[in-house]
């Protein structure tokens, strides 16, 4: 399923594309003609079964993987090749790791301010102030002494979004935000996703697959799956899709176009039940 | 066949690990040279690397000396030299010893502990997060502990030898009775300020920067999984231990005209 240039309804100015994109690691191809359309100043939820390759895709927009073949687009022009271009870009960007991933010598206020300390040279009264309106917006102005090894699942995520957003990025890539996280901790991250985009008009790329939470979020839904995008529309259209791929992933079926089972040999052959 | 085949995979994994390693260290250069003007994260680092060391480095200095004098007493009383000791202890700490068992320590304590954190930062993704900051680890994390175990490794040498001559001296007074004057006196005369201190000194430079090296490299290579951090851990300690011991003798043959 080719997915249109521009998302109806929603953009007419993709922030970020990919156009046949192609990726592998050494023994596994990953994308096989990847399409698809980030549309700017809304939230854009990539969905798909674990090992589809939603990871790799941020991966490959924020320029830590390199496609081999197709074309990657940020802000209308290409992905730079060089590392000043590629940095350059990234100031562009925030992320949020899967694994939170705060650097675990600093502590919450240090986390929130490595960003501004590293990349501008605001007086200390300044950044301090930043951090803590970063702090105060996810709720943790409090813990802002705690180092990240005090920090509960959802609040290491919570410092990690607030780090994210201290520099004011265009685009925010969430990888997979709500895994492992409690109902409470869970509602707020949804909140604060769903805050920065309507309240900062931030765009945000959210990589998940849990689909109730993804869906609720989402102005735009991609199924991706075996290398390409199965299956894309408003999250109603998802919803109600006829389409046995979609509808087996949207109700978490075991059965269906996408396997229960890896790859293997004939099972009675492996247990050796079919010799005379 | 199957041994050719095995034997070709190997050379070719290790040519390719030496290649990459080599892009490494331009790379580690580079982001020291750029890293020179923040003090404080080599200051950090210095302490973490070199200050947190010193406890073994005294300690083991201390025994090693004790040893040395033991066993050089033993042997040179036998042709009544023994008011060469204090010389004989030394030259062996100052020339070898002091270089030597400095990096392997040095390697063991302050290098597999590099490479470890280097490694659970990569498999934790504060690499990458770094990266998606626009921060460059290179600069970042890289730089200030290469130029601070560059900077730390001949310290802690030169510390290593004068614990280890007090050592000896401890044994060659108190045990043996040898007189201070002659203990302390046979080494002013005998211990060769160019020959054998800057030459130690020497030597302690290039093993820190060998070590060092090695260190940063497997943690920044390492397969990002609990077995990666800790395959890479053992490889550093026993990778760089090789390069010492090796290049020791190198660097002997040169300075001391085996060549």
């Amino acid at each position: 399923m080719d997915p249109p240039a521009v998302v109806p309804g929603l953009s007419s100015d993709p922030i970020a594309e990919a156009r046949n994109l192609h990726f592998a690691f050494t023994d596994r191809e990953v994308f096989r003609g990847l399409d698809l359309a980030i549309p700017r100043g809304r939230i854009t939820v990539i969905m798909g079964p674990s090992g589809c390759g939603k990871s790799t895709f941020l991966g490959l927009l924020g320029g830590r993987l390199r496609a081999r073949s197709g074309e990657l687009r940020f802000g209308g022009e290409p992905l730079p090749v060089n590392n000043a271009g590629l940095y350059a870009m990234r100031r562009k960007m925030g992320m949020l790791f899967q694994n939170s991933a705060l650097l675990t010598d600093l502590n919450v206020f240090e986390n929130v301010a490595f960003p501004l300390r590293e990349q501008t040279d605001l007086p200390e009264e300044l950044i301090r102030i930043l951090v803590l309106m970063m702090l105060e917006m996810v709720g943790l102005r409090g813990a802002r002494d705690l180092m990240p090894s005090e920090l509960s699942g959802g609040m290491s995520r919570r410092v990690s979004l607030a780090r994210a957003i201290v520099l004011g990025p265009q685009l925010i890539m969430y990888d997979e935000p709500f895994v492992g996280l409690d109902p409470i901790s869970m509602g707020v991250i949804l909140q604060l996703i769903h805050k920065l985009n309507t309240a900062m008009g931030i765009t945000s790329v959210v990589v998940t697959h849990d689909v109730t939470e993804g869906c609720s979020i989402a102005d735009y839904v991609y199924l991706l799956d075996d290398g390409r995008v199965v299956g894309h529309g408003v999250p109603e259209e998802m919803m109600n899709s006829e389409d046995p791929g979609i509808r087996q992933f949207m109700d978490g079926l075991p059965d269906g176009p996408v396997g229960y089972h890896y790859p293997a040999t004939d099972y009675l052959e492996d247990l050796g039940a079919a010799r005379p | 066949m199957k041994l050719v085949a095995e034997l070709g995979r190997r050379g070719i994994v290790f040519v390719s690990r030496l290649g990459a390693a080599v892009l490494f260290l331009l790379l580690a250069v580079r982001g020291s040279a750029m890293c020179l003007n923040r003090g404080k994260l080599i200051l950090q680092q210095l302490y973490a690397i070199g200050v947190l060391t010193m406890s073994v480095i005294v300690v083991s200095g201390l025994f090693v000396g004790m040893v040395l004098a033991l066993q050089g007493y033993y042997q040179l009383v036998n042709f009544s030299a023994e008011s060469n000791l204090g010389l004989v202890v030394a030259l062996f700490m100052v020339r070898e010893l002091g270089p030597v068992l400095s990096a392997l320590l040095f390697a063991g304590r302050a290098g597999s502990a590099l490479t470890a954190e280097i490694g659970l930062m990569k498999a934790t993704e504060q690499l990458a997060a770094m990266e998606m900051m626009a921060v460059d680890p290179m600069k970042r994390v890289i730089g200030p502990r290469f130029v601070a175990g560059i900077i730390a490794m001949p310290l802690l040498a030169a510390m290593l030898s004068a614990v280890a001559i007090i050592g000896g001296y401890l044994v060659a007074h108190g045990q043996f009775g040898l007189d201070a004057g002659v203990y302390w006196s046979s080494m002013k005369v005998g211990v060769d300020p160019v020959d054998d201190v800057l030459n130690g000194v020497i030597k302690s430079v290039v093993f820190g920067f060998i070590v060092i090296w090695i260190t940063l490299y497997e943690g920044y290579d390492a397969v990002p999984t609990s077995e990666g951090v800790s395959r890479a851990t053992t490889r550093t300690v026993v990778t760089s231990s090789l390069a010492i011991l090796g290049s020791d003798y190198i660097l002997t043959a040169l300075m001391f005209g085996g060549f």
